[in-house]
């Protein structure tokens, strides 16, 4: 679990945090908070897909499920179990 | 009582000199939009009414009264002169919607320089192409935006300032580089405003075309006159409203209608820098008290989809009245808007160019879901022919939509680029680019673009800047973009992408394509979908037909196909 919350923390502060001096963590608002807007979530969305080798459907990936790291790494173990 | 009262009797009995009354303006006179905005409005007593209402997403809140927007921007345009910025040169703005933004727009126009606003979430290369465009001499921008600047800057030797109003202190500055912190200098009481004239050119906003690079649309400070009124006549606003826009003035209705409009009525607006969530939309409204509310579709759909029960939870009788601007508001939207706020949005239409709006739904006017509405008093609307470019007045057939182009907001040009200005206007019109009908009623039912440009959540985007971006991507041998049918955005950006050899067509693939365009472009331009084919349908003289790619997306008859190859 700390793994995989490590593994999209990484992934968004690589792709998404324009401030190398911003720090973030498990539990700040990506998409609320305006670090990744709605069109760049399906960027993550497919990440995620192709990292964990499943399909989110588009119903399931919400602002609110990739609001946070936490947010997606309980999303993805919805479709991991 | 509405401020428009009845439509008809305002078409009948209208000049723009009633805007220019109400504005204490004479033809001739000095007219500047960031006096107009903050010390007219001190002038009329209303020194200590809330101007502007900020808040971001950690909950952090501002407030300013309009002696504050006043001292403010007179403070940063006092920084700007003292830098040597001159009347006539380009000064960018690359802020997220932080109070730097709002005050600093009024800054630039008091000392007559040309404000440029600019998405700040464009990448590099969208930002290198409208700052090269315009040869901007500063650039007004944050910390977290710098690092793209930086990039650049080899290649914009005329760029002489870049301004960085979040400075920390902890990283040196680089070559250019100076700060400025509004709430460390200290306020300019008096200032001398640059003496502007209707024509003195004041805002410069960048919009995509189906070829070429981004036109640069120059407006003046004479189109103040028709931001003013037809912000009090469509959207109402009136002495007590608390006013909320949602659009990032990065784009022209962040300007006209989220600084211009409400401030040169002496409004109260509020702000929130934020990214979007239902929820924090609602509280917002809740917490400030919104009582006028001017949004976007794609928004509004958004919203629809969260759901009614969320709307239970909050107390929004406060909204008084609803608009909607960007793209066409669908009907389901509006039923829906009204029957869980208990009032409709009023769709308005109008677009870069027109600088103010054009078509619009008007408080006390009957609403018909769906419709664009009728044309603002004052300005002459019509259904015309693409080929005779001839008015067509009979009902339900579709023609492009022309204006009469006499309003004071209309563009003065593209900057560099009068040639591409002058095609807009045939037979006397000025082609909006956009086809539409007509009904029994004279309302006008919006149909669809008359071009490839791709309106993705009332943005727009040029397929061919993407395809140019696609083709530096090392795995890209060819590529088509064109827009695919979207619940929320109403249409996206889709490409279809032949690879070189050695490539993969597989997912990692492309998501690395989507990467390279989202930091290269905007995340706007993205492809939200890459399909991955052998070969492009090309006609036999080797030009991409994307007209037949856009018809399989959107389920429409390919048409004819006997130029294509291989046929």
């Amino acid at each position: 679990m700390e793994e995989m919350k490590d593994v999209v923390l990484q992934y968004v502060i690589d792709e998404y945090l324009e401030d190398p001096d911003e720090e973030i963590t498990y539990n700040t608002p990506l998409i609320s908070g305006g670090i990744v807007d709605s069109f760049s979530m399906v960027s993550l969305k497919r990440f995620l897909e192709n990292k964990y080798k499943i399909s989110i459907p588009d119903d399931k990936a919400t602002p609110e499920a990739f609001d946070s790291v936490n947010k997606i790494v309980s999303l993805l173990n919805e479709f991991l179990k | 009582m509405t401020n428009i009262r009845s439509y008809e009797e305002r078409v009948k009995n209208f000049s723009w000199k009633i805007s220019e009354d109400e504005l204490d303006y004479k033809p001739g006179n000095i007219i500047n939009i960031g006096w107009y905005c903050s010390d007219r409005i001190c002038n009329m007593g209303k020194a200590d009414k809330m101007a502007l209402l900020w808040e971001n997403a950690m909950g952090v809140e501002k407030k300013y009264t309009y002696n504050d927007v006043r001292l403010a921007s007179n403070t940063i345009g006092q920084f700007l002169r003292s830098l040597g910025i001159d009347a006539g040169e380009r000064v960018c703005i690359f802020l997220d919607r932080i109070p730097e933004l709002y005050l600093g727009f009024l800054g630039i126009l008091k000392i007559g320089a040309i404000a440029q606003p600019l998405f700040s979430a464009f990448g590099e290369e969208s930002l290198f192409v409208r700052l090269n465009n315009a040869e901007t001499k500063a650039i007004i921008t944050q910390r977290k935006h710098v690092g793209k600047v930086r990039k650049l800057i080899d290649r914009m030797p005329y760029l002489k300032h870049i301004i960085i109003v979040d400075h920390d202190g902890k990283k040196a500055l680089q070559e250019r580089e100076v700060v400025f912190s509004l709430e460390e200098a200290a306020p300019v009481e008096h200032f001398e405003i640059y003496p502007s004239t209707a024509e003195t050119p004041s805002v410069l906003h960048y919009t995509s075309g189906t070829t070429g690079q981004p036109k640069g649309v120059k407006h003046v400070h004479y189109s103040l006159i028709s931001q003013y009124l037809t912000s009090k006549w469509v959207l109402d606003l009136q002495e007590d409203d608390i006013y909320w826009c949602t659009a990032d003035p990065g784009w022209v209705t962040g300007t006209s209608y989220g600084i211009i409009g409400p401030f040169s009525n002496g409004v109260t607006q509020c702000v929130l820098e934020a990214g979007f969530s239902a929820e924090a939309w609602y509280n917002f409204i809740e917490k400030y008290r919104i009582t006028m509310w001017y949004s976007a579709p794609t928004a509004i759909r958004s919203l629809m989809k969260a759901g009614d029960e969320l709307i239970k939870k909050f107390d929004l009788s406060c909204l008084r009245y609803l608009a909607s601007v960007g793209e066409p508001l669908n009907a389901e939207a509006v039923i829906w808007s009204e029957r869980v706020f208990g009032k409709p949005f009023y769709d308005t239409f109008w677009q870069t160019e027109t600088g103010s709006m054009m078509i619009c739904n008007y408080p006390g006017m009957k609403l018909k879901p769906g419709s664009m509405g009728k044309p603002f008093p004052g300005i002459t609307a019509a259904i015309v022919n693409s080929k005779t470019y001839e008015p067509i007045t009979e009902p339900g057939i579709i023609g492009l939509i022309a204006f009469v182009p006499d309003w004071p907001a209309l563009m003065r040009t593209y900057w560099k680029n009068e040639e591409t200005f002058k095609n807009k206007f045939k037979n006397g019109w000025y082609l909006a680019g956009d086809r539409a009908k007509l009904d029994s009623e004279g309302y006008f039912w919006f149909v669809g673009r008359d071009d490839d440009v791709i309106n993705t959540g009332g943005h727009l985007v040029s397929p061919f800047e993407v395809e140019s971006a696609l083709l530096e991507h090392e795995a890209v041998a060819e590529s088509a973009v064109v827009s695919k049918p979207d619940e929320i955005n109403m249409e996206v950006v889709k490409a279809f992408v032949t690879l070189k050899t050695g490539f993969e067509a597989n997912s990692d693939t492309e998501l690395q394509i989507m990467n390279f365009i989202r930091k290269k472009l905007s995340p706007l331009a993205m492809p939200q979908e890459i399909e991955f084919i052998d070969k492009l349908p090309k006609t036999r003289s080797g030009k991409i037909m994307r007209r037949i790619l856009h018809a399989k997306e959107w389920g429409q008859e390919i048409g004819d196909t006997s130029t294509l190859e291989d046929d």
